[in-house]
């Protein structure tokens, strides 16, 4: 079967990939370190000599900014994504395959943290305990994982309904057999699925609770916690906000285009038989 | 008097596909007070015959050449706003699904009425239609009925408001597409029953499809043969029935009469024996528990080399009594003994080493193979996990391919390349790719095509023949029991009702539900002239 991507999807990507690609290499695109101040050179606009992107209020560079801003926002993207996607795949497999009170607690924790508002406990949490790096990763790890769970559950409780689950039981196989080698692979695409859904979700979360000054903590820099920086300078410099503001949009745009498209692509009961 | 007349008809078929035409030169007539069965398997045409009828052949499938009259008049174009005025009122269709044609959110009644309505009848008039209607296809208490959801009402009670509502305003053909299929058989012949009544009564012509001879020799006039989009045979039924000239219609013919040839009990050894199983199915929470007892009190003896069939209509318990025989359902209470160690309660390893020994073929060939595996490997899987090397395995599966009838080099493909026949096939090469002792064939042959269902069940035959395991076969259709059977259990809510050689019980059954269920089975006659 020959792949059909649709134009948009393949800009989506095209973006996505230009953006990893800067968050890794960027930093060379500036002759400046993203720390280093220049207060001679402060709030400069966007095109003056050696400042491509300007500078902001400390007359630090904004390109070079931007590129660590993206390569922190990238990594507590995918990190935290990776651990609610995991976590909560786990847990809805177990819930499917135990059953009985194992799986009533999953459920009861589940419907527990979907009715969380999860800023609020962020901003609790990160209020209480000393706001570090790790615990600001694992917050945002720990949020949006109940979807996978509940999705997994549903997924799993259905397959094992299936013909060939019974059919390899009663060849002899062990549960390990079954649910790795049977049951995942069938409902993998599913949590992949969700994965891209949940991508854009937890960049905004990091831009939100960046922007309100909870999330990563200077002199390290995030894209949300740009915005926030040029909040106060909207009018005279605005060149400060729309940066990070563009890419964070077209990004979160980008990764949900992609998972639509994936969701329709992988979805068996869309596929001629 | 002549009330539908088909001439010639061609109907095209996508690109793509695996003919050119959907319906090739089909010609037949269908007069008044007159029963016209068209048969055929899936993939006929037989449908598409239907839908050309009733202006409703999907934009794909364009009308190539011939022409359709009705009532001496051809019929309008397809899709031409003229159709509107003649449905219903004129020619009328149910289906196989009945449940699926009535909406789920509006009572029985108000379905029936705003047909009625349609048709700008008024409504002290509708009201008294509707309930004429609903009594003329003898539901119970057709005033509550109307009042019914959908949902409320059992298989046989939608298809009986299926029949009211396309009777409803009389029309001169009713059009049946495979209207019993899915009903249990003492179901089906009270439906066949009704629409034979009302034929009579109305003189309605009736244009029956379907793909079961049986059914044909109850109650049609004429039979049209259709295979592969084309006419292969038609004429009077009960000539017809009786010498039938083309070897498809005489392969459909032995399908729904075959019976399986006595065998004496060479080895009277036991090999597995159920005593006394009860399964009760525990749900819900600690709130709101419900048991449902799925089978009461059933025992069974396996002898080597035998097949036993478990014949039952839905929901008499026999699936999940198969599920106790293989262990995956924890039996309540009884005691399962295997070459007469006590297997009940047997866990672990000595449990693993016991499924080897007793498989399963599952009814649906479609959701029996992991889509994601290829069809070798899925063969292979059961050697392998007893300890044999993947070269062995898959020697193994390659000659297990070969033996139910594919090539060998079949082993790398996908599960969604093979037909549904096909499928059961692999099904059965994968059980047996354990050599097992005792082989349990859950309504293993039920979704398959009348034709194919024959070759699945000679090639079980076949290999039970050479290989020598003992066959539990469990079937809703007599004739597959009748077919394959040396014993036969009857088993109804969850019980035994009747046990013992299945020839005895077909010619002289004791018990009055398995005298009832031999009477519906459909095709009484025909079996009654191949015995002849």
């Amino acid at each position: 079967m020959k792949l059909q991507i649709p134009f948009v999807v393949k800009c989506a990507m095209g973006f996505v990939a230009l953006f990893v690609a800067f968050a890794i290499f960027g930093q060379w695109l500036s002759p400046y370190e993203f720390r280093e101040t220049s207060l001679l050179n402060r709030l400069k606009p966007p095109g003056t000599e050696g400042y491509i992107l300007g500078t902001d209020a400390r007359g630090r560079d904004v390109l070079v900014r931007l590129a660590v801003g993206a390569q922190i926002t990238l990594i507590v993207a995918i990190v935290g994504t990776v651990i609610g996607a995991m976590l909560g795949s786990l847990l809805g497999i177990i819930a499917a395959a135990k059953r009985g009170w194992t799986e009533n607690a999953i459920v009861a924790a589940i419907d527990v943290q979907a009715s969380l508002p999860i800023i609020v406990v962020a901003l609790f949490v990160l209020a209480m305990f000393d706001n570090s790096f790790t615990l600001f990763l694992l917050l945002i790890g720990l949020t949006g994982w109940e979807v996978y769970a509940r999705l997994m559950r549903g997924a799993v409780l259905s397959a094992k309904e299936h013909g060939y689950v019974t059919a390899v039981r009663a060849l002899g196989a062990s549960p390990a057999r079954i649910y790795l080698g049977h049951i995942l692979p069938n409902v993998a695409s599913i949590a992949l699925v969700q994965f891209t859904i949940n991508l854009p979700l937890t960049i905004l979360l990091e831009t939100a609770l960046s922007f309100l000054g909870l999330g990563v903590q200077p002199p390290l820099t995030s894209l949300g916690q740009m915005m926030s920086e040029g909040r106060d300078r909207l009018l005279t410099a605005w060149w400060l906000t729309l940066f990070p503001g563009t890419i964070i949009f077209l990004l979160a745009l980008s990764v949900s285009l992609i998972g639509d498209w994936l969701r329709d692509h992988l979805d068996p009961t869309l596929k001629s038989r | 008097m002549t009330i539908l007349s088909i001439n010639n008809l061609s109907v095209g078929l996508p690109d793509g596909g695996d003919r050119d035409l959907a319906v090739e030169g089909v010609t037949f007539s269908v007069g008044k007070g007159e029963t016209l069965c068209l048969v055929g398997e899936s993939g006929s045409g037989k449908s598409v015959v239907a839908q050309a009828v009733m202006g409703m052949l999907p934009l794909q499938l364009p009308v190539k050449s011939g022409n359709i009259e009705f009532m001496g008049a051809p019929l309008p174009a397809q899709r031409d706003p003229a159709y509107l005025a003649m449905r219903s009122v004129r020619m009328a269709m149910i289906f196989q699904d009945a449940g699926a044609s009535l909406d789920p959110l509006q009572r029985v009644g108000d379905q029936l009425e705003e047909i009625a309505l349609v048709h700008g009848i008024d409504r002290a008039t509708r009201k008294k239609m509707v309930a004429d209607i609903l009594d003329a296809v003898h539901l119970p208490d057709p005033k509550k009925l109307a009042r019914a959801y959908p949902h409320q009402l059992s298989g046989g009670q939608a298809q009986r408001v299926v029949i009211a509502a396309a009777l409803l305003l009389n029309p001169e053909l009713l059009i049946a597409d495979e209207p019993t299929t899915a009903l249990d058989v003492t179901t089906q012949a009270e439906i066949l029953e009704l629409i034979e009544e009302l034929r009579r009564d109305r003189g309605t012509a009736v244009l029956f499809i379907t793909h079961d001879f049986g059914v044909v020799s109850d109650i049609a006039d004429r039979v049209v043969v259709m295979r592969k989009g084309e006419v292969v045979e038609s004429g009077e039924a009960a000539p017809l029935l009786r010498n039938p000239q083309h070897p498809y219609t005489r392969t459909l013919l032995a399908a729904a009469t075959s019976r399986a040839a006595p065998r004496d009990a060479v080895d009277k050894s036991a090999v597995m024996t159920a005593q006394n199983i009860c399964l009760t199915y525990k749900s819900g929470g600690p709130f709101n528990r419900r048991e449902v007892e799925a089978v009461k009190d059933v025992s069974l003896t396996l002898h080597k080399g035998r097949t036993t069939a478990v014949v039952g209509e839905s929901g008499s318990g026999k699936s999940s009594f198969a599920r106790c025989l293989l262990r995956l359902e924890d039996v309540t209470s009884g005691t399962l003994t295997f070459e007469g160690r006590d297997i009940t309660h047997l866990e672990g390893a000595e449990m693993q080493a016991l499924r080897k020994r007793i498989q399963v073929v599952l009814q649906d060939p479609f959701g029996a193979l992991n889509p994601r595996r290829t069809i070798g490997s899925a063969i292979a899987e059961g050697p392998i996990i007893h300890g044999a090397t993947r070269a062995d395995a898959r020697a193994k599966a390659e000659n297990l391919l070969e033996m139910v009838g594919l090539t060998p080099q079949a082993y790398d493909r996908h599960p969604h390349e093979f037909s549904g026949g096909q499928r059961q096939r692999i099904c059965i090469a994968r059980a047996l790719a354990l050599d097992p002792d005792v082989l349990i064939a859950d309504e293993s042959v039920s979704a398959l095509d009348v034709s194919i269902q024959a070759q699945v069940l000679a090639l079980f035959r076949d290999l039970q023949q050479r290989l020598g395991f003992t066959m539990l076969f469990i079937t809703h259709d007599l004739r597959v029991a009748a077919a394959i059977a040396d014993d036969l259990l009857v088993m109804q809510n969850g019980r035994a009702v009747e046990y013992g050689n299945a020839a005895e019980i077909f010619a002289n059954p004791s018990q009055d539900y398995t005298k009832a269920l031999l009477a519906a089975a459909p095709g009484q006659d025909l079996t009654a002239v191949s015995a002849a």
